[in-house]
């Protein structure tokens, strides 16, 4: 790029490590690492002081690809790890990545108590409503009827995990839904995600190519929603209730305020403790 | 292969702002272009990597002739993500979901030509809405460059044999990586 | 000279307060010059079921419970019958029970001692808001040779907060207490010393590990309550805010290992504490810990188990899961306190070990010393204080998993300009990209295991005494019984080896060899049914000796005689 475009520090292609995506080609995924790498750009964050957190799945390959800091950590945990590294230093932006596997089945306890929690930190979660590293799982978000799924091949049948539901009605304080193949809006999603205070989830519907082809006709079927992004919790919940989960944009805005335990000492030495024990 | 073109959400105002949608038009091909390269490469379908490479090239020239054109002008900063493209993404650099890792040369040309078409759609409409008499003049040009462009793409997209039912046929399953 | 010590038990139930008349008696010894420590037992019930405060005091540190009994004061008689194996007691032991104590009548359970009755409910009555455990304390001062005044002080700082009237009402029944143990049978307690300038402490091994993880550097901990470890937690939670650290209050035991892995990484040395459940669940992670080499402390309290087992008892039983309970290779540290002193020792050289490693720490207490009351000398200061290997600048690129000659590869720390990497549990190259390559793969099995065998850990592995052919070696709370049986029968003049093992993996066979040598006789004592103790030291040992085997799964402690007599009933053993 040339003239004053150009004039950033950092720009969006410094955020990729280099290291080569082994996604499939066509997964929803490459457009989400854009996105990243323009919203990092967009907010100008050192790369050295940010950390990508993940679990295990295709989209928790996530921080490999960036020049940040990242944990690739076990299954269903990366809320976890990054709720630890979030605490132990604030300073830090904290982005955690994952899938719907990861994120909404057996990590689905520390997503919801992470919403409650609300620390100062942003959840990406690639959903494409299969697991998809481990060859085509029916997931948490996959609808009753999907038959495709070798372990529930009659279809699961039972109701799919709502994943902006969950996040409301535990109070997370910024909750979106973007489409993949719409990578310069996901962007300006996760910027305004990684600004706002408190706990902010977006969930990106992300095509998986291999194991739900028929996914690649979200981007003509997701439509941006008819209104404006609301900070009444029973506003968002009203939403929710006809939510068919093809809108995208900006849900909920919420003014919780972030957790985050002050880091400061009030004793000047450590050896002060042991007054307690003295007799 | 994409939706119908609605236009940007603003009108155009100014040269300067339209050799800048130019640019960013052509960069983000750039970028695409050798992002699919490397995915490519890394599924080892390497006559089709090297295509996006040559792709790639090609549109690199194409932003030395928007910066030609932008001599001793002084363009908008907008950064990639405030362009305001229909569907949100860039004419020609939105079809990365239409890959495959079998795909056929006749595809990749076929990825390319549909991005140059939305391009073209994408000039016309702001040919169509300029109120500016520089704007309409370089908008209606660049509809025919990129006309040009999407000619020069079906010729070479004839030298290679149209990919029949069976392309994407793999006889071993997906395998599980963790 | 022979030391002077008595064992007390207090038993009562239904509100009677027998822990807080405990801790009294505990602390009118320490103020008495005395050392000692306070057990305790209980009914399953949250409140109002029977409790028994076990006390032993003394002239000097102690670490083990006695062979029997000497005096036990029961509030009511009903309340002692749910704890008789837990009160061995000879024929010249006493029992001071009240006959009208309970609510309904019921008696002491068969013994052998003889009984005295005080009528600890009606002397209570007499005074206005008087109740039968503060009869029972003073009774047992005046029997044991405490001072009325010093129990006053005591009463003063623990009933402050109740009020004056309740002051009072305490003091007045001390006092009547007091009168009335002057008609029962002495007990000669140990001389009273209240010149003694030696500092001393008193604290439980819960609050003991809690304060050896800060002084080893922790300031971050994430846990989740479990028994017996949540007082731990407590401790931590109101002591980390004091300088600068925080403690989470996690969903579940898998957030908070994976919650002080994440602070770890952000540079934080970090810790949390659970028990056998916990640690069970936590197990994938702590491998996690290990394979992305960031620096962890697991500190498990441990419990009867298996499963939910018997919560509020103590057993070592969870030595084969930490040892082995992690899949794959994945060689980290296992270590144990010895005592309740000890356990701020060895928390804070796990802490240091496992930063300067940059691996997992295991600590394995138990509930006998972390929920065990004890007046102690004062811990001494030790220089262990969390050092990790952090680059101070960085090449072209940046290796987090250099191979190296130590093992131990500079951990940048988020922050640092060109330090970026991915930590990942997946298998990796040296520079941190996922790999499943075989040459990758063992170069880093290679590297994690030789940092931490080539480590020199220097003389603390463990407590070695004596240099007889017969020896014992434990580990964790049994070593303070094993102490106390070798002391006696050095008295006689044998001279019985003892080994108290601190530092249980990575094995350290040139030291245990050296530790064993001409030992021809050698006694496993541990707590645990399945021997696992016994089947660690035979896989990684070379047991030259005669190897015999005391062992039992908790709850009931050893006892000092119980190790001599196995000893005596051995060919060439010791004699007494």
């Amino acid at each position: 790029m040339t003239n004053e475009t150009a004039c950033m520090q950092f720009q969006p292609k410094q955020y990729k490590s280099g290291v080569k995506p082994v996604w499939c080609p066509g997964c929803g995924d490459f457009g989400v690492l854009g996105s990243i790498t323009k919203a990092l750009s967009g907010l100008q964050i050192q790369p050295e002081n940010a950390a990508v957190i993940s679990g295990i799945g295709c989209s928790s390959r996530m921080p490999t690809y960036l020049s940040t800091y990242g944990f690739h950590g076990v299954h269903g945990r990366a809320l976890a790890l990054a709720t630890g590294l979030k605490v132990a230093r604030p300073d830090l932006t904290v982005i955690a990545t994952g899938g719907d596997g990861d994120g909404f089945s057996i990590g689905g306890n520390h997503f919801l108590h992470t919403c409650r929690r609300n620390p100062d930190m942003t959840y990406i979660v690639m959903d494409n409503q299969v697991y998809g590293m481990t060859k085509g799982q029916a997931s948490p978000t996959t609808g009753p009827n999907w038959e495709k799924g070798k372990l529930t091949p009659g279809g699961t049948g039972i109701n799919p995990f709502q994943p902006l539901v969950i996040a409301l009605a535990s109070g997370a304080n910024f909750i979106a839904r973007t489409s993949s193949s719409d990578s310069n809006g996901t962007a300006r999603v996760i910027m305004k995600a990684i600004r706002h205070p408190g706990f902010s989830m977006v969930q990106i519907l992300s095509p998986c190519v291999t194991f739900r082809p028929e996914q690649r006709d979200w981007k003509n079927i997701l439509i941006p929603a008819p209104m404006e992004a609301t900070s009444d919790p029973a506003q968002a919940a009203r939403r929710l209730l006809t939510d068919e989960g093809l809108y995208t944009g900006i849900l909920y805005v919420g003014d919780r305020p972030a957790y985050q335990p002050k880091l400061e000492s009030s004793i000047d030495n450590i050896a002060e403790l042991d007054e307690e024990f003295r007799l | 292969m994409s939706g119908s073109i609605k236009g940007p959400i603003r009108t155009i105002a100014s040269a300067e702002e339209l050799l800048a949608y130019s640019l960013a038009l052509e960069t983000e091909a750039v970028e695409r272009f050798n992002d699919l390269a490397d995915q490519m490469e890394m599924h080892h379908n390497y006559e089709v990597a090297d295509l996006f490479r040559k792709l790639a090239k090609i549109e690199g020239l194409h932003i030395e002739n928007v910066n030609k054109a932008s001599a001793g002008k002084q363009l908008p900063s907008l950064l990639a993500w405030e362009f305001e493209w229909d569907g949100g993404e860039s004419p020609e650099g939105g079809a990365m979901e239409d890959a495959h890792y079998l795909m056929q040369p006749w595809h990749a040309i076929e990825l390319a030509m549909q991005g140059e078409k939305r391009a073209v759609a994408f000039f016309r409409h702001v040919a169509d809405t300029a109120t500016d008499d520089q704007v309409l003049k370089m908008a209606l040009e660049l509809v025919e460059e990129e006309e040009e462009h999407v000619a020069l793409l079906k010729e070479w997209q004839e030298r290679f044999p149209r990919p029949g039912k069976g392309w994407d046929e793999d006889l071993d399953p997906p395998t599980m990586l963790e | 000279m022979k030391r002077q010590n008595l064992s007390i038990a207090l038993t009562g139930s239904g509100g009677s307060g027998v822990m807080t008349t405990g801790n009294m008696l505990l602390e009118a010894a320490a103020q008495a010059g005395w050392y000692g420590f306070m057990g305790r037992s209980a009914g399953p019930q949250i409140r109002g079921g029977e409790a028994v405060a076990l006390l032993r005091v003394s002239s000097e540190p102690i670490e083990s419970p006695d062979d029997s009994f000497d005096l036990v004061l029961a509030i009511d008689p009903g309340s002692m019958c749910r704890f008789v194996a837990e009160i061995p007691l000879r024929t010249d032991s006493l029992i001071i029970s009240d006959a009208e104590g309970g609510r309904r009548s019921s008696s002491l359970p068969e013994t052998p001692a003889k009984v005295v009755d005080l009528p600890m409910k009606k002397l209570a009555k007499t005074v206005k808001g008087g109740r039968p455990n503060m009869i029972a304390l003073g009774a047992v001062a005046k029997v044991i040779g405490l001072r009325e005044a010093s129990i006053y002080s005591i009463l003063e700082k623990i009933l402050k907060s109740k009020g004056p009237e309740a002051l009072e009402a305490s003091w007045a029944c001390v006092r009547a207490g007091f009168a009335a143990g002057a008609d029962l049978p002495k007990f000669a307690g140990p001389p009273i010393n209240n010149e003694s300038s030696q500092e001393r402490w008193s604290f439980t091994g819960n609050e003991a590990a809690g304060l050896g993880a800060v002084r080893g550097g922790v300031r971050f901990v994430a846990a989740y309550p479990i028994t017996p470890a949540t007082e731990v937690l407590e401790w931590l939670a109101s002591s980390l805010p004091k300088i600068g650290g925080v403690l989470v209050q996690a969903e579940d035991e898998l957030a908070s290992i994976n919650q002080i892995i994440g602070a770890s990484f952000g540079g934080t040395p970090s810790l949390t504490a659970t028990s056998g459940p916990g640690l069970a669940l936590m197990t994938e992670s702590i491998g996690l810990a290990v394979c992305s080499e960031v620096p962890v402390v697991v500190l498990d309290v441990m419990r009867c188990g298996p499963s939910t087992g018997i919560a509020t008892k103590s057993e070592q039983s969870d030595l084969s899961i930490a040892l082995n309970g992690l899949h794959g290779d994945a060689p980290h540290l296992v270590l144990s306190p010895t005592s309740v002193t000890d356990c701020v020792f060895t928390t804070q050289w796990a802490v240091y070990l496992a930063e300067s490693l940059q691996t997992a720490a295991i600590v394995l207490s138990d509930q006998s010393l972390g929920q065990t009351r004890a007046i102690v000398n004062r811990p001494a200061d030790i220089a262990f204080l969390a050092k990790r290997r952090v680059p101070e600048q960085f090449e072209e690129e940046y290796y987090r998993y250099a191979v190296g000659d130590s093992g131990v590869s500079p951990m940048s720390i988020p922050g640092q300009a060109g330090g970026q990497y991915t930590a990942d549990g997946l298998e990796h190259t040296e520079a941190g990209a996922p790999s499943s390559l075989p040459e990758d793969h063992f170069a880093q099995l290679e590297k994690r295991e030789r940092k931490i065998n080539g480590f020199d850990y220097g003389e603390h592995w463990a407590d070695l005494e004596g240099s007889g052919e017969t020896a014992v070696i434990t580990w964790g709370s049994t070593t303070g019984p094993v102490r106390e049986a070798l002391s006696r029968l050095r008295e006689h003049g044998e001279d019985v080896r003892l080994i108290a093992m601190r530092l249980l993996a990575p094995e350290r066979p040139v030291e245990m060899a050296a530790a064993l040598k001409s030992v021809k006789r050698l006694l496993v004592v541990e707590q645990s049914h399945s021997r696992q103790f016994h089947r660690y030291l035979r896989a990684a040992y070379d047991l030259q000796a005669e190897v015999r085997v005391f062992n039992r799964p908790g709850p009931l402690p050893f006892r000092p005689n119980e190790i001599i007599a196995q000893l005596n009933t051995w060919d060439g053993g010791a004699k007494t």
